[in-house]
């Protein structure tokens, strides 16, 4: 089977996000960048996939050129073809990504056929837009279910797990289907030397799009105002015990 | 002109999350002039249907279909596209839950319209509407103009909270019967299993967190026996989850579970951004933790500073004693 993976590099942060002078973008001067943690996930199902069923992963990301580390990431981790839409802009809003996708897909299909399963992260770690995967599969005639968190693939049919509150939902969709994936879908494997090796001779195509921006456009980013709360220490060590089944008490939670 | 508010309920209960979308539609279909009305579907609607005047909907669309018995987001995405060109709606909220942003995206998609997710404010404008949204699971904000023929929002879930309309509006009620394709049954629930009966971490009151600091799997069991005393339940850190100590469906964060406890006992948990946002909304915060300068502890308003094997056992014990 034929499986697509989209995927963002985003910024790891850690403890706090700063914002570029302009407030354009996250200032990424002391930060690493990753493969969004849900689309991670994504990558290592689809070769979890493939392993079982045979066949082969293709990944495709629109960022700027240096994405392409995204893309080596997935090849050192079980990933065969690589498509890389470049931007110049930060970040493309989720109407001109999804076009963007939807034409790219469109494309690689035609000429080297269908895939059965196109799969997206839920939503990005970054912008958080919770539509690009929607939209895509709308544009190709696609049924999609997001919130997925496990996948069985038998006769033609995808079955989907989505996590709900306390259990989940089953969905069945005949292939070509499109799923948005979470984490915890499953546990991504760590590259293998074996995998570096690999990754760093894997062909990037680059695939360039010229698309009309969508209706959201970004004026700024900034970080919310935080509550500056002193932290009252109830004490050191065991001896705070008392002091904190007190305040279990003050709200209520020992009756 | 209106502002259609999609409202989801659970088995005719309607959900607090959209009493939220409600509470946020009033001043916003105030400020823009314009009526506001609900969309309520699928089996059980109709009880649901009956509240939403109160919470102010002038009028109630109960949308009724063979195919939606069941949640399904292509056919709830399409019943609200045909109900927004029925009603020549001028926009679309709903809570920012997985089900609700995924509705609403699936009426983008529909609709070829652009969707801002998780907006925590809006002022909307002649043309354009003035945006502050949620990036970052809420720990960066972006200011972004949304320019649409249909404004397609969410608001971020827990960004307000639930209130009744001081006056009720008419609540009218009104069938719809969208018109749907047999092929939008490929995306509608066929099953549901329930793997935990009573409190989820999402639901539940206490919280006990763990994180790195707690060291294995096995070392879990005071924070459990602790979690049980309160009668509340296990939550932990994508660290504890990334080792394989627990199941991905305990952690909390922007990429787990939201949690909105009255207390959520963080133990060593450093609070990365990740934890942090999906921990920020309980009520109190506790963090047990042998330094003093971690991020959980400088955003907790109480903290006790020491080794978790140790303050946990003490805090079970002094319980245990007080209950006698």
């Amino acid at each position: 089977m034929r499986i697509l993976v989209c995927v963002k590099r985003v910024p790891a942060p850690g403890a706090r996000i700063n914002v570029t002078a302009d407030g354009l973008a996250v200032d990424s001067a002391h930060l690493g960048f990753t493969t969004s943690p849900h689309e991670e996930c994504a990558v290592e199902e689809a070769v979890q996939l493939v392993e079982e069923h045979g066949g082969e992963v293709t990944v495709m990301t629109l960022g700027p050129a240096a994405a392409e580390e995204q893309l080596r990431y997935a090849a050192s981790v079980g990933a065969h073809q690589f498509v890389l839409i470049p931007i110049s802009e930060v970040d493309w809003d989720p109407q001109r990504t999804a076009s963007a996708l939807a034409g790219a897909i469109a494309d690689v299909e035609s000429a080297d056929g269908a895939f059965d399963l196109v799969l997206f992260g839920n939503e990005s770690a970054d912008a958080g837009g919770f539509q690009v995967g929607v939209r895509v599969a709308y544009a190709l005639g696609r049924p999609v279910v997001s919130g997925i968190k496990g996948i069985d693939i038998a006769a033609g049919v995808a079955s989907a797990r989505r996590e709900i509150d306390g259990g989940f939902e089953v969905y069945n969709l005949p292939m070509p289907a499109v799923l948005g994936v979470k984490e915890g879908i499953n546990l991504p494997r760590y590259p293998t030397m074996k995998g570096r090796l690999a990754s760093k001779k894997a062909e990037v195509a680059v695939d360039e799009r010229s698309v009309a921006p969508g209706g959201q456009a970004r004026i700024r980013l900034h970080r919310p105002e935080e509550t500056v709360s002193e932290t009252v220490i109830l004490g050191t060590g065991p001896e705070a015990a008392p002091a904190v089944v007190d305040l279990l008490e003050e709200l209520g939670l020992l009756s | 002109m209106s502002l259609l508010v999609v409202c989801d309920h659970d088995r005719g209960t309607i959900t607090e999350a959209s009493l939220e979308a409600l509470t946020f539609g009033r001043p916003l279909a105030a400020t823009a002039g314009i009526e506001m009305a609900a969309v309520v579907i699928g089996k059980g609607a109709e009880r649901a249907a009956a509240d939403l005047g109160a919470h102010g909907a002038s009028t109630v669309h109960l949308a009724s279909h063979g195919l939606l018995t069941d949640f399904g987001p292509e056919a709830w995405g399409e019943t609200v596209a045909q109900l927004v060109r029925a009603t020549a709606a001028t926009a679309v909220l709903a809570c920012g839950t997985d089900r609700g942003n995924e509705v609403v995206a699936q009426v983008a998609a529909r609709l070829d319209e652009p969707f801002v997710a998780n907006c925590r404010s809006i002022r909307p404008g002649a043309a354009d509407w003035a945006i502050t949204r949620v990036q970052w699971g809420g720990s960066l904000l972006e200011d972004v103009t949304l320019s649409a023929g249909v404004s397609l929002v969410t608001v971020a879930h827990h960004a307000v909270e639930a209130t009744p309309a001081e006056v009720g509006a008419a609540g009218v009620v009104v069938p719809f019967s969208p018109d749907l394709d047999d092929a939008l049954a490929h995306t509608i629930v066929v099953d549901r299993v329930v793997l935990t009966k009573g409190i989820t971490l999402s639901t539940a009151p206490v919280v006990v967190g763990g994180g790195r600091g707690v060291g294995s799997a096995e070392a879990f069991g005071p924070l459990e026996e602790l979690a049980a005393l309160l009668g509340g339940v296990v939550g932990c850190s994508r660290a504890v989850t990334n080792n394989g100590w627990r199941p991905h469906s305990d952690q909390v964060g922007q990429t787990g579970t939201r949690i909105a406890p009255e207390i959520y006992i963080a133990s060593g948990i450093s609070g990365a951004i990740q934890h942090w946002v999906g921990a920020m909304a309980a009520k109190n915060i506790l963090a047990i933790n042998t330094d003093r300068e971690a991020n959980m502890v400088a955003r907790a308003g109480h903290a006790v500073i020491g080794d978790l094997h140790q303050v946990i056992p003490a805090v079970i014990e002094e319980i245990r004693s007080r209950r006698g």
